[in-house]
C-alpha cells in the first residue's frame, strides 16, 4: 500500500525566525535606497 | 501604536517611510511564516534563509512601489515564500522523483488543475452569482464574508477590524452562509462546476 503518512513527526512544529534575522531585515530596509531618474530606477545600499 | 493596525495600514505606512511599520509586520507574521517554511524544508537554518529572502523581496517590492495587492498582504508573502521553497528544492535537487514504469503510472499522481474554457466560464458565472447574492445580505454579514473570503482574514482580524467580539464575527459569518443558502434556494440557482 502506498505510504500516505508523513514520516517526519514534527512537521507541524512552531518555529520563529531569530532576532538576528529580524534585525538584519530591518537594517537592510533602512539601508536600501531607491532613486528614479529619467525613467530608470537605481537601487543602492547605504551603510 | 501599530499593534492594532491591519496589514494594509502598515504597508501604507511603510511605503511612506515609516520603518516601524515593517517591524510590526515582520513580528506579526514571523511565527506563522517560519512555521510554514519549516513544515516544507525541516531545517532551521534553511528556514531562516528563506524567511530572510522572502522579506528581502517584500521590502524591495514595497520600496519600488510595485506592490498592488492591497488587503492581501499575508497571502502575497506566503506565495513569495512558497516560490522560494520550490526554488530551494530545485537547486538542491531534493524534489521527490517518480519514474513511470509498468507497475506505476506517473499520471496517477499528476493532475490537470487548469480549467478548460467551458469550466472557466461556469466558474466565472458562479462567482458573479455569489457576488450578486451577497449584495442582498445585511451590511454587517456582507462585511464579514468579504473579509473572510476575499481578503483571507482570520476571525480575530475581522473582529479587531469591525470592533466586535470573535463570537459575533463567527455568528455573522454563520448567518451570512445560512442566508446565502436561503437566497440560492429562493432563486433556484445551481452553483456547481
Amino acid at each position: 500500500m502506498e505510504q500516505i503518512y508523513s514520516s517526519t513527526p514534527d512537521s507541524c512544529k512552531l518555529v520563529s525566525a531569530s532576532e538576528e534575522s529580524v534585525r538584519f531585515l530591518l537594517d537592510y530596509s533602512k539601508s536600501l535606497s531607491i532613486v528614479s531618474s529619467r525613467g530608470m530606477t537605481f537601487e543602492s545600499n547605504l551603510n | 501604536m501599530y499593534l492594532q493596525a491591519d496589514d494594509s495600514t502598515l504597508v501604507k505606512a511603510y511605503i511612506q517611510g515609516d520603518e516601524r511599520a515593517l517591524e510590526t509586520l515582520i513580528n506579526r507574521h514571523n511565527q506563522r511564516l517560519s512555521s510554514f517554511i519549516y513544515s516544507k524544508v525541516f531545517d532551521r537554518e534553511i528556514t531562516e534563509d528563506i524567511f530572510q529572502d522572502t522579506f528581502i523581496k517584500v521590502i524591495r517590492t514595497l520600496k519600488l512601489g510595485k506592490y498592488n495587492e492591497e488587503g492581501k498582504f499575508y497571502p502575497w508573502v506566503m506565495r513569495i515564500a512558497h516560490n522560494l521553497v520550490v526554488d530551494h528544492f530545485r537547486k538542491s535537487n531534493r524534489m521527490p522523483r517518480y519514474e513511470s514504469g509498468p507497475e506505476f503510472d506517473i499520471f496517477t499522481i499528476m493532475q490537470e488543475n487548469s480549467l478548460n474554457a467551458e469550466k472557466q466560464l461556469i466558474k466565472d458565472q458562479i462567482e458573479s452569482d455569489i457576488r450578486d447574492l451577497m449584495t442582498q445580505l445585511p451590511e454587517d454579514q456582507q462585511l464579514v464574508l468579504r473579509m473572510r473570503m476575499y481578503q483571507d482574514m482570520s476571525f480575530k482580524e475581522i473582529a479587531e477590524n469591525t470592533g466586535v467580539s470573535i463570537n459575533t464575527a463567527l455568528g455573522r459569518m454563520r448567518y451570512a452562509l445560512i442566508n446565502l443558502r436561503k437566497l440560492i434556494e429562493q432563486h433556484q440557482i445551481v452553483l456547481t462546476n
